[in-house]
């Protein structure tokens, strides 16, 4: 592979313009909310106002009598298609079937002309429930005699690899992890220090500005979607599943999507919009209000307890965990999470002695899936703040002690992944360096600093196909979706540092199942790592073809040909490719193609593919009297191997930070018994321009240590992940205050303080 | 009902159901999706559009309030050119990314430097405070809007 340095590209490595720049700020983008078919009906739902409740009865004939309505679908009505779906357990029913699980759960769709007629004619759908005692909270799911959400076991999804759904006992538990290495009881018993807690890890919902939207259209020729998901092949091998169909028969197409940060991983709304489009035969749409989205999918929250020891010396010498994660309703991908959240408490950090217990539970609550961070977040959170903790136990520095037990580049963390793949200890001192902690601190303001590292990459399955055309010009062929994160400027800007042709001759065809070549998934910061290697192998797969063609052309041997950026030259002859390709098909509009595909052998044999890391910096400004923190300064750390579009990298930094704040400090799905209490974007409060912390530093790390192209690795959820902790960590030091429940809201600080003031005024008396 | 008005510098007139709110007019009966739906509470901004160049809520805006109105989107904002300065700079300073939410913050931007073409930190952060944007982080956004107001201003001396 080629090994250029920074300062050598031509357009990797430069922010040049995004190749969705001009759509996006002319409003001609076009999303599949804006998509319509000829001949489209419009899909509403009816959705469940019990938790948990056996469905007695539906009735749908008045409904179907309303004006406009076509159909009605009901899990009563479904036969003829396998109503199953989910890639982990196949659990989810794409209407409610038998009984409701969660409050908002659909029960039936009302299939109309418009839009209005469906939403009108959902009152008239009746149906009978009878309510069932449920489980709420994980305490709950997990007591002797607790209602079961799930009293059958289901068929194993696509993904092997978790437990045998058919040996599932009898309880709420969806999946269990179990990770151990060296003798944690031996090593608790000789430890210098101990510190132990539990933490809580937040109900957090991703807010994709985009709700989830699909219009389906199945017909004689087979089944086609446009959808707003993160994963399209994903989709398809689902929808497969549903219909009984080839996988050449069901065609998914991802336009632009509005936001995804995991929430738009893999099924959600596809297989019931097909299925609605199958009754009516016609196409429908079926888009979802936010208020929807926000009874769709969440993250997984978390309970954490943990303890973590060192020796004398400050060596780390186990950590012990029990993570209890939230699951809701349905798997979906919390059996994945359970897997990441086990994995990624260990952090960057050299521990002998770990034992983790992980476990994702279903709950009669929205179900929990895919979240930016994906089970780092929940981990990293009690992980970071319990090395500020023992830092203090051993009167060390925060910093110094991680720089002490952090590992080294090429070191395990883990073992059987792997060796570490970054160099965390130049991170965190940058990191240091702007946030300049040498310089005092004012009254009520804190620092911290804190790390993650997450085995990244997912399964490395990915392929593509390059287009190279006698005028001179490119297409790639994509299955990966732009979800505004900008893979379609990076592999472009990939495909001309290769082909060395102009950006704007670069094309990139986006993901349509019909089409593209297959993609895994776009997800776990994958797709410069992967996407970006499969689309520069590919182009010098063509250009072996082209050098050949060149060849024969000469009429010499091939090794004879020296390679130039975008042709040959052969003694004093040169010939572009497109020379090449109009001399040796004698056409002047033909093409050819390279084409790339990577699996799990050679460099990518080991996962993961590549460590994300998360190296972030804080200062806060505490206001004792209201409780309110202030982000007054942000340092984050792109540690991405080569930036093929720097600005991106930082913007990727920037919004993955804010997230965290989000989360740190105001985000929080609340329930009151049952019902989801702030379901709504007036009640659900997000990150605004006036929380922008007024100093910013978005820095690089660019040591071309990772497996992707000119060694890249991926970024963009990284600086995610140590967030809520340093945000703790920084309030314990302008405090004194040690929360360990997020999100840390004004009025739990303001009581935190409280408290303590109440404390010592009793020690003062 | 008939509605006139006049959307992006041309007179329209439309019959449209007393309920629609302009956001549903000009999404499906004008066909301009640049408009983008989220929150539908007046809390996102997504949907912002100008009526007599200031800015409202169109998901919640009954369209039968702009009868008469100047309506300008996203399409129109241009006035024929292929980019309008704020355009530009969004685009120089990479200040979107999924780009749902960008539509409605560049006519936010417009509205504000309407209103105020040299506006302090305090008065940008004050005016866009109502549009949400999860993917930037919003420090693009700033800097694209402060260097629209100087290529607004100084529209031959801003360029390099």
């Amino acid at each position: 592979m080629s090994r250029k340095k920074p300062g050598e590209f031509q357009v990797v490595n430069h922010s040049v313009a995004r190749e969705d720049g001009v759509a996006k700020v002319t409003g001609r983008a076009v999303y599949a909310s804006d998509i319509r078919l000829e001949g489209m009906a419009y899909a509403k739902l009816l959705r469940s106002p019990f938790a948990h409740a056996r469905i007695l009865s539906i009735d749908a004939s008045e409904a179907l009598r309303q004006p406009g309505v076509i159909a009605v679908l009901h899990g009563n009505n479904l036969q003829g298609i396998d109503p199953y779906y989910g890639h982990a357990v196949k659990d989810h029913p794409l209407l409610a079937i038998g009984k409701v699980r969660f409050l908002g759960e659909p029960v039936a769709a009302v299939v109309a002309e418009d839009e209005r007629s469906a939403y009108e004619a959902l009152e008239s759908v009746r149906v009978e429930y009878e309510e069932l005692p449920g489980v709420l909270e994980v305490d709950a799911a997990l007591a002797d005699g607790a209602p079961l959400v799930h009293e059958t076991s289901y068929a194993g999804g696509s993904f092997r690899g978790f437990d045998d759904p058919g040996s599932m006992k009898a309880s709420n538990i969806c999946q269990e992890v179990h990770l151990e290495w060296g003798d944690v009881a031996a090593a608790f018993a000789q430890a210098a220090q101990v510190v132990e807690g539990v933490y809580y890890f937040p109900m957090a919902y991703a807010y994709a500005m985009e709700a989830y939207v699909s219009i389906a259209d199945y017909n004689d020729s087979g089944l086609t979607v446009y959808s707003s998901a993160q994963h399209p092949f994903i989709v398809r091998h689902d929808l497969a599943g549903v219909f009984g169909l080839f996988l050449n028969r069901v065609r998914v197409v991802v336009p632009f999507v509005g936001g995804g940060y995991g929430s738009k991983s893999y099924t959600k709304i596809e297989p019931l919009t097909a299925a609605c489009s199958w009754k009516a035969k016609r196409p429908v749409k079926l888009q979802l209000s936010v208020a929807e989205a926000m009874l769709t999918t969440r993250n997984d929250d978390a309970r954490v307890r943990i303890r973590t020891a060192v020796d004398r010396e400050g060596r780390l010498v186990a950590r012990e965990a029990t993570i209890h994660l939230n699951t809701g309703a349905y798997a979906e991908n919390s059996p994945l999470v359970a897997r990441k959240a086990a994995n990624r408490i260990v952090g960057p950090y050299r521990i002998p002695n770990v034992k983790v217990d992980c476990c994702a539970i279903y709950t009669n609550t929205v179900p929990a899936s895919s979240f930016r961070g994906f089970g780092a977040t929940q981990v990293t959170f009690p992980g970071e703040s319990q090395m500020d903790e023992l830092a203090e136990k051993l009167s060390c520095h925060p910093v110094e002690f991680r720089r002490k037990n952090l590992a080294a580049r090429g070191e395990s963390i883990h073992p059987g992944l792997r060796p570490l793949d970054a160099d965390l200890a130049g991170d965190i001192a940058m990191v240091v360096q702007a946030l300049e902690t040498d310089k005092p601190l004012s009254k009520g303001h804190g620092r911290a600093v804190a790390c993650s590292a997450s085995d990244a990459g997912s399964d490395p399955v990915t392929s593509t196909i390059v287009h190279v055309y006698a005028d001179g010009s490119v297409s790639v062929m994509t299955g990966s979706t732009e979800l505004g994160q900008g893979s379609h400027t990076v592999l472009r800007q990939i495909a001309a540092e290769e082909m060395g042709v102009e950006l704007q001759k670069v094309r990139v065809i986006g993901p349509d199942t019909a089409v593209t070549p297959f993609e895994r998934s776009t997800g776990a910061s994958r797709t410069t790592t992967l996407m970006g290697r499969a689309v520069l192998e590919a182009c010098q797969e063509a250009i072996v073809q082209l050098r050949d063609m060149a060849a024969e052309i000469l009429k010499t041997a091939p090794e004879n040909l020296i390679l130039e950026r975008s042709g040959v030259a052969f003694q004093d002859r040169r010939l572009s490719w497109q020379d090449v390709l109009r001399t040796f098909f004698g056409l002047s509009d033909c093409s050819i193609i390279g084409r790339a595909y990577l699996r799990k052998v050679g460099d990518l044999a080991l996962l993961p593919v590549f460590w994300e890391i998360g190296c972030t910096g804080v200062e806060i400004a505490v206001d004792a009297e209201t409780g309110r923190i202030c982000l007054e300064r942000l340092v984050t750390v792109g540690d991405v191997g080569l930036a093929i579009h720097p600005a991106m990298v930082e913007g990727q930094d920037l919004g993955a930070a804010t997230m965290g704040l989000g989360i740190g400090l105001y985000e929080e799905l609340l329930y009151e018994g049952q019902q989801l209490l702030n379901g709504n974007l007036l009640d659900y409060r997000v990150p605004r321009f006036s929380d922008l912390a007024p100093k910013i530093d978005l820095l690089l790390v660019q040591n071309q240590d990772g497996r992707g192209p000119y060694g890249a690795k991926g970024g963009g959820e990284g600086s995610l992940n140590p967030i809520p902790a340093c945000l703790a960590n920084a309030l314990y030091q302008a405090t004194g205050v040690r929360l360990r429940r997020l999100p840390l809201t004004p009025e739990r600080v303001w009581r935190a303080l409280r408290e303590q003031r109440n404390k010592g005024d009793n020690v003062g008396h | 009902m008939k509605l006139a008005f006049v959307l992006n510098g041309k007179p329209v007139e439309l019959d449209i159901e007393p309920q629609e709110t302009l956001a549903e007019v000009l999404r499906n009966r004008c066909h301009l999706t640049g408009l983008k739906i989220s929150c539908e509470v007046q809390v996102c901004g997504s949907c912002t559009t100008l009526v007599d160049d200031l800015p409202v809520s169109a998901c919640t805006y009954l369209a039968y309030e702009a009868r008469g109105r100047r309506v300008t989107t996203i399409e129109g904002l241009s006035e024929g050119q292929p980019l309008h300065p704020i355009q530009q700079a969004f685009l120089d300073e990479f200040a979107f990314q999924c780009g749902f939410c960008t539509p409605g913050m560049i006519l936010m931007a417009k509205a504000l430097l309407l209103e105020n073409p040299n506006p302090t930190d305090f008065d940008l952060v004050a005016y866009t405070d109502g549009n949400l944007c999860r993917c930037t982080g919003y420090r693009p956004i700033l800097k694209a809007i402060r260097r629209a107001a100087s290529l607004m201003r100084e529209p031959e001396a801003a360029r390099p």
